[in-house]
């Protein structure tokens, strides 16, 4: 085997308060997928961001090629052949895609930009990479993976030795994930050494030849894939053993399905977003709704809640028809919803834990009807213990948390207001293994209290351990409900997405 | 996958569009002045609006730099009138030299964009307050420099106002409108041509994306903000020669009609999509609606300001309509 590309010996960074990394070792080889593991707060985060320049070391160095270096900034990271592509895309979506892999390093002449020049080395580029899409086309109206895609298009194009995916996945579907796959093969048959982030067990497991974990800031260890078991994977990054992966729970489908439904949808569609269908939820029930990202699984829910106006059919909340002309009619009947981007349409992160938490009680309230400071503690800490909120401070601000305990925070802050029912719009993604298996078991115990659950999941996995019935959903249709019985397989649902049919 | 469906045989793209809604808009209404009014299609008219809007169209130019990369500037008026009465001030108190006094005035203008920029970008302050404080700053100066008017006699300046370029039988230019058409094809290029004005539309389309794609985003910013105050200077030094004058009351509100000819042009508030011919056509909008008012001759002035409004509303609604209408994530 060549020579490590890239070596951190030691490496150890602090934040107040906090041991981000401590000691850590880490190589990386040229033409290896590596994958970093851990769950949220293990230190994957701080380690890149030592590795791109963002933070300085404490202690420790960092080795390119065998010779100690210093990265003083992304940019520097860069010139060093080092590039990064994280989770949001960041580029300019009011540019054109070929702009977006040249802009600061444009081929001019006399100072003036070769528009064509770029046109045609932009085509050439995406066509290497089998990136199907039109050079001149805006950014911004490309789908999430395409963005992706020339992300790395970009950063390779600049430097081909380092390249590092910050959880490049989380917002693909998976015929976008198979693309970004190809494309981080061929780039490491080509010898670049990428370094992959990923909560996706199964992805890592498919594209990643070496794994590094780490926990609390801490080196676990070093693994060839092939020869790491799920099971030690994740006992490795949570320390625990995995009995709350498996499965959750035993389903009882009689006594739910005799119970009036608390919300029943008859031929609610919205134009563009969703055609009609019929939903009926029951106390106790979780209802899944699965399909690719883009099939209408989001916007389904919106409906339900009235945060999109539906154009046709009638939405029956506790057995009366209540025209959902926005959240504030599905608020005053129970109805809950924790949207997909917590941190745009949701979580404030300015304020405290504490405030974000009481956030939907009060305005469920009133302005003018404050809530008093001993009841707000009550409440707070109750909830915060019940969800297992991490650090359990209510007065920390919710930016600090982690996306885990974010998402828990925001789950509070609905189940503070007792809904009927509750609407969840991927509430694990982008958490690790851990907080995953801690919600799901919270949406278990919800259910089994009575509280009616709608839980919209990217991960048919996920979907099929804690829902009772399975809404398929495939080009803005719902093409059928499944009943969960435990027969009922991923590959059997992504066959029904893929054939529009029932098996 | 529509989303990448969208390479259509004729792709009008929006602010594309917004442009073309603001000439076909200033045609249309040239021509319905035209019709109305006799002596209203001459091409003198249009020259005029050029000349009588030259100095507009210069700061309206450097505003829409600092609009594109998402900022405001406030001070633009009160920075043309600061560079007039310096200008006015200096060559008629102290005498200096015309070619001395130019380019101190224009560098003065340069230090205002500077110095806002440097402040909005390293402390982080709303591009609004700091241009506010700018434009404040600026007026408290003008009179402090004089509180009356000062009328300029220097030879220069009373020729260059006398100048005409004949263009064609019965046109003729004056050398600000040359000025002002050469600015615009220089703020042409260096938005589209040179790695400055590609850095000004990625600023506005995402200043964090900008800086991690390793872009100068300090240098740009405040770059933008010099070329509006070089932009400003300009245009009060055009307004002198237009006037023959300086007053520290000159010119104020100028830079709400600067960003009213940006927005109808099509450039949007925040940033990142925009062009300057587009704002070219919007201060010939401006012109044209001041124009057709004197011609009716018996509307007060004041009825600019309502048409201005009206069409500043109809053109943010468009705005918001060509936007909505674009893929949603």
């Amino acid at each position: 085997m060549p020579g490590a590309v890239l070596e951190m010996i030691g490496v150890s960074k602090g934040f107040p308060g906090v041991r981000a990394l401590a000691d850590v070792d880490f190589q990386l080889f040229p033409g290896e997928i590596h994958a970093l593991m851990g769950e949220n707060g293990a230190g994957k985060s701080t380690l890149i961001k030592v590795l791109t320049g963002v933070h300085a070391a404490d202690a420790g160095e960092v080795r390119l090629g065998g010779e100690r270096v210093s990265v003083t900034g992304p940019q520097h990271a860069q010139t060093l052949g080092i590039s990064t592509v994280y989770q949001e895309v960041n580029l300019c979506p009011n540019l054109t895609v070929a702009e977006n892999v040249f802009i600061g390093r444009e081929p001019s002449k006399a100072g003036a930009i070769r528009w064509r020049e770029i046109r045609r080395r932009a085509a050439e580029l995406l066509t290497r990479f089998h990136v199907d899409v039109d050079p001149g086309a805006r950014l911004g109206t490309c789908s999430l993976a395409i963005q992706q895609l020339v992300a790395i298009v970009r950063a390779v194009d600049i430097s081909a030795k380092v390249l590092i995916l910050d959880e490049p996945t989380s917002s693909l579907d998976r015929d976008e994930v198979e693309q970004l796959f190809t494309v981080m093969r061929r780039l490491r048959d080509d010898g670049v050494a990428i370094l992959f982030v990923s909560h996706f067990l199964e992805q890592v497991y498919e594209v990643s030849d070496r794994m590094t974990v780490l926990r609390n800031g801490r080196l676990v260890g070093e693994y060839r894939t092939a020869e790491l078991s799920r099971i030690d994977l994740v006992g490795h990054m949570t320390g625990r053993t995995l009995s709350t992966l498996e499965q959750l729970h035993v389903r009882d489908e009689t006594a739910r399905v005799q119970a009036e439904p608390i919300l029943k949808a008859q031929g609610v569609g919205r134009r563009g977003a969703i055609a009609p269908f019929d939903l009926e939820i029951h106390p106790g029930e979780v209802v899944g709704l699965a399909g690719l990202l883009g099939s209408g699984r989001t916007e389904a829910a919106r409906l339900m809640f009235g945060a999109d106006v539906a154009d046709s059919g009638t939405i029956t909340l506790g057995g009366k028809p209540v025209p959902l002309r926005g959240p504030n009619a599905a608020i005053d009947h129970g109805v809950a919803f924790c949207p997909e981007n917590r941190k745009s349409e949701g979580l404030i992160e300015d304020l405290t834990v504490g405030e974000n938490i009481v956030l939907a009680l009060q305005a469920a309230n009133g302005w003018l009807r404050p809530l008093s400071q001993a009841r707000r503690q009550e409440l707070v800490g109750r909830y915060i213990s019940a969800l297992r909120i991490n650090p359990a401070d209510p007065d920390m601000p919710a930016r600090n948390l982690s996306g885990g305990n974010q998402q828990k925070v925001l789950l509070a802050r609905w189940l503070i207001t007792q809904p009927k029912l509750l609407i969840l719009d991927e509430p694990t993604r982008g958490i690790d293994v851990g907080a995953k298996a801690e919600i799901q078991k919270l949406v278990v115990s919800l259910a089994e209290d009575g509280v009616a659950v709608l839980f919209v999941s990217a991960e048919l996995e996920e979907v099929l351990r804690i829902s009772h019935k399975i809404e398929v959903l495939r080009d803005r249709r719902l093409i059928t409900e499944i009943g969960n019985t435990g027969t009922v397989t991923p590959e059997g649902i992504l066959e029904i997405i893929a054939n529009g049919t029932t098996p | 996958m529509t989303a990448l469906g969208v390479r259509g045989p004729v792709r009008i793209r929006r602010e594309h569009a917004a442009v073309l809604v603001t000439f076909g808009l200033l045609v249309a209404m040239f021509a319905a002045g035209s019709i109305v009014y006799p002596g209203f299609g001459s091409g003198q008219v249009v020259v005029d609006l050029f000349i009588d809007n030259g100095f507009l169209l210069v700061i309206a130019i450097g505003m829409t730099f600092v609009i594109l990369t998402g900022g405001i500037d406030l001070s633009v008026g009160a920075v043309a009138a600061l560079s007039a009465m310096l200008c006015a001030f200096l060559l008629e108190q102290w005498h200096w030299p015309v070619a001395a006094v130019l380019p101190l005035v224009l560098l003065v203008g340069i230090g205002f964009g500077f110095g806002m920029g440097y402040v909005i970008h390293h402390f982080e302050i709303q591009p609004f307050i700091a241009t506010l404080a700018g434009m404040f700053l600026a007026r408290g100066l003008c009179f402090v420099i004089s509180i009356d008017q000062i009328s300029i006699s220097n030879p220069f300046f009373t020729e260059w106002a006398q100048t005409r370029i004949p263009l064609g039988e019965e046109t003729n230019v004056t050398p600000t409108v040359l000025i002002g058409l050469a600015v615009l094809a220089v703020a042409f290029v260096t938005l589209h041509y040179t790695r400055f004005g590609r850095a000004v539309y990625a600023i506005g389309g995402n200043a964090q994306s900008a800086l991690l794609m390793g872009l100068p985003v300090a240098r740009t910013r405040i770059g933008a903000y010099m070329v509006s105050g070089l932009c400003s200077s300009l245009g009060g030094l055009l307004f002198a020669f237009y006037t023959i004058s300086a007053s520290g009351l000159h010119e104020v509100g100028t830079e709400l009609d600067a960003i009213a000819a940006v927005v109808i042009g099509g450039t949007l508030l925040t940033g990142g999509s925009g062009y300057v011919v587009g704002t070219a056509l919007g201060v010939m909008l401006l012109g044209t609606i001041q124009t057709i008012l004197r011609f009716q001759g018996t509307l007060s002035s004041w009825w600019t300001r309502i048409a201005i409004g009206v069409l500043l509303l109809l053109f943010i609604l468009l705005q918001r309509l060509l936007g909505s209408s674009r893929t949603r994530r």
